[in-house]
């Protein structure tokens, strides 16, 4: 019975939203108490674990040496990763992952690679022949919902942190020196902003409870360039439509959330 | 090391251990001694060692006289006949629906229980799938079970909302002889219901009383070790 | 002459240890462990039903463990999914823990144990199995006693209680010997037993001395932390 909301708590949800309220309080729009804490491991080349409400997801980002892709030869490569541990919650059992598990990095990927976030140029060692890649690893801890999201923050978090491994004489991985950086664009990282929708209502950073009611859904990732706002990802899910009013209704939130939510996050960098 | 008490009397016993009953508790891990001495009895979550009396698990010790009993704090439900749950059901058979009770068994619950004479094709016109229902436990057995709709407040809940509250917290939120229920019910004027589960049914005449309710249900299970609670209580509905 | 510890350890020393439980609200019971720079994190939910059911047992709950390591716990990044050594591990947990878990009570059900390392630097099963303890004490699983986890090993010709990344890789003298040991607290009974190296047999029952000493404080940290939750 965690398994899914029951149809008379989605009922209540539904005229809930409609009168602005929730549960806990909030706006329908509003996030959770954010939380961003680093360290996680110490054997990473950056990690950062991300609070929102209950949901807590962690992220790593190591490094190693490897060959890079033939359509892009000059540049590093960029590998994202999650794994929904059983851990996190009575709904995820292991073996092989399901839709959400295989969404999830694919997401905060196309987020981050489409910012341009990572100087992947930066990142070669031989032209044409060796590179470094990024490997960044997502796990959810905790499963309070609006798991996309915490997720997306954890791996700027972990890469705004991650320092690049040396290379020892033989051209082999030094993994206790780190000196340098990782090199990130010191502009823009993108947040991603999932909108849930019940009945006619649209909210944000919904909890277990609330996502499982919710009929539609919308991922965007958003970063800025030259202080410019810019959409770099989008995906839509779940089977209801998102009329076009809704849609201009969020390009006119969103660049206004990100800047709350990035200013947020600065306290914690 | 068996749970020497694992059947509960059928009667009152959704209105779990009295609040301030009892004398002396205090906070166990497995292994641990409570008391010694060979003249007392070791109750549920207990055994004897010896001369002493330990701890079968993590919880709360409390002596009611010679009686020694470890009360759960933390972890899943664990039926007992004569409970109170609620549930959802996950599927209609010939025979009646199941209903998923957030237990480690599935539950049944017979046609014949229905309020009003029902056909088998009608049975979703009763109970459909995503309906939530509150029903008693008649027995358990191992291949699961068995529900009923004996009692009043049970059968299909409509309207309103149910959320989870830890199990082991549900004879707080009813409180002495139903003293905390009642007086969440009598401020917010809502109708409610709480399963032995954790599961708790809230149906109130606005949105801003439901809430409330929940709040203050809330609010009442994170204390665990407070006495006077439903004074404390009073205060909290003053102030919110 | 002693050897010297590369931490400026004396040779029975642990590392030092944290232990919080609670730390995953959805878990029934849930906790961290850390010997130092060793951080495992574990999950218990349970009794809950078990698919298939073909491995249900009539007589009695089952306890399943499963042990892995996060990808970036390691310096070599872990390639996601389970090895043959992490199934290993999650066997001999699983046996470390059975004796003193009470299922009879719970017939046909499973209780699920997740550990997980978030940071590994030697000594990850023990810490694993001292998170798991917690944890299943945390979600009222009835339980004789908590288990306690510890390995002793030898550099050279010193034994060392709690061995970090560096004493495993030792390579003076006899080279390095790991053993790591789980008993149930406050008793003479051993649920884990492993070594790798080289011991003579006389030198077993030093080293189960060792760890009952070690066990005796590992115990009071695990009390300490179920303790301080319910406040």
């Amino acid at each position: 019975m965690a398994m899914s909301t029951s149809n008379l708590t989605i009922e209540t949800l539904n005229k809930m939203f409609a009168e602005g309220k929730r549960f806990d309080g909030r706006g329908l729009l509003d996030h959770r108490k954010l939380e961003v804490s680093f360290e996680v491991s110490n054997k990473a080349e950056g990690s950062a674990r991300v609070k929102l409400g209950k949901t807590e997801v962690v992220a790593g980002v190591k490094l190693a040496l490897g060959t890079p892709y033939p359509d892009s030869p000059d540049k590093g490569n960029l590998v994202v990763s999650s794994d929904f541990l059983p851990l996190a919650s009575p709904r995820f059992e292991l073996g092989p992952p399901k839709f959400d598990a295989i969404e999830l990095p694919r997401l905060v990927d196309r987020a981050i690679r489409e910012s341009h976030m990572i100087e992947l140029d930066k990142l070669v060692v031989t032209p044409k022949e060796k590179v470094w890649t990024v490997y960044i690893d997502l796990y959810p801890i905790n499963d309070d919902g609006n798991l996309i999201d915490a997720a997306t923050i954890a791996a700027i978090a972990a890469l705004k942190t991650a320092k690049v491994p040396g290379i020892d004489k033989d051209g082999l991985v030094d993994y206790d020196t780190h000196k340098v950086a990782l090199p990130i664009s010191k502009e823009t990282a993108p947040i991603s902003f999932t909108f849930f929708k019940l009945g006619n209502s649209i909210i944000l950073d919904p909890t277990r409870e609330e996502e499982e009611a919710c009929e539609a859904k919308v991922v965007w990732g958003i970063s800025k360039w030259n202080k410019q706002h810019m959409i770099n990802s989008c995906q839509k899910g779940k089977r209801t439509v998102f009329t076009r009013a809704e849609l201009e209704k969020m390009m006119d939130l969103l660049p206004e959330k990100f800047d709350e939510l990035n200013d947020k996050l600065k306290k914690f960098l | 090391m068996r749970n020497t008490i694992n059947e509960a009397h059928e009667a009152d016993v959704d209105y779990g251990v009295p609040e301030e009953s009892s004398k002396k508790r205090k906070v166990v891990i497995p292994g641990e001694v409570i008391v010694s001495g060979e003249d007392y009895l070791p109750g549920e979550g207990s055994h004897r060692e010896g001369e002493n009396v330990v701890a079968s698990r993590f919880g709360l010790a409390e002596e009611l006289g010679k009686l020694i009993k470890v009360l759960p704090i933390f972890g899943a439900f664990i039926p007992r006949r004569g409970n109170v749950v609620i549930g959802k059901v996950t599927d209609i058979t010939f025979h009646g629906w199941l209903v998923d009770i957030d237990a480690a068994s599935g539950s049944f619950l017979p046609i014949e229980e229905s309020p009003k004479f029902i056909s088998k094709n009608d049975m979703e016109q009763y109970l459909a799938i995503g309906d939530v229902v509150a029903a008693k436990i008649w027995s358990i057995k191992s291949k699961g079970i068995d529900l009923i709709l004996n009692g009043k407040g049970l059968g299909k809940l409509e309207g309103g909302f149910i959320f989870k509250v830890i199990p082991s917290r549900v004879p707080r939120v009813i409180g002495r002889e139903g003293s905390m229920i009642s007086l969440i019910k009598e401020k917010t004027g809502c109708n409610i219901t709480v399963g032995q589960n954790g599961w708790i049914w809230i149906k109130g005449d606005s949105i801003d009383a439901e809430i409330k309710a929940r709040k203050a249900i809330e609010f009442v299970t994170e204390k665990v070790h407070v006495e006077g609670l439903t004074e404390k209580m009073g205060d909290w509905f003053e102030e919110n | 002459m002693a050897i010297k510890r590369e931490s400026g350890r004396s040779l029975t020393e642990i590392r030092p240890m944290m232990a919080k439980v609670g730390v995953i609200p959805n878990a029934d019971g849930s906790a961290i462990f850390a010997f130092g720079d060793t951080v495992a994190i574990a999950a218990v939910y349970g009794p809950r039903q078990l698919h298939p059911q073909h491995m249900q047992d009539p007589s009695t709950g089952i306890l399943r463990c499963n042990y892995d390591l996060l990808s970036f716990s390691v310096s070599d990044r872990k390639k996601p999914g389970p090895s043959r050594r992490s199934q290993e591990i999650s066997k001999v947990t699983e046996w470390a823990l059975s004796p003193v878990v009470d299922l009879e009570g719970f017939p046909n059900t499973v209780i699920d144990v997740q550990i997980y390392i978030l940071q590994a630097d030697a000594g990850t099963r023990t810490a694993g199995i001292n998170a798991a303890s917690l944890a299943l004490a945390h979600a009222g699983i009835p339980m004789k006693n908590l288990v306690c986890s510890i390995s002793v090993g030898k550099l050279d010709k010193d034994l060392v209680v709690d061995v970090d990344k560096a004493e495993e890789d030792f390579k003076g003298g006899e080279g390095p010997t790991d053993f790591p040991i789980a008993k149930i607290a406050n008793t003479d009974e051993y649920t884990l037993l492993q070594l790798d190296g080289k011991i003579q047999p006389e030198v077993v029952k030093k080293i189960l001395k060792l760890a009952d000493k070690a066990c005796e404080e590992i115990y009071e940290v695990q009390k300490k932390a179920l303790k301080e939750v319910v406040q």
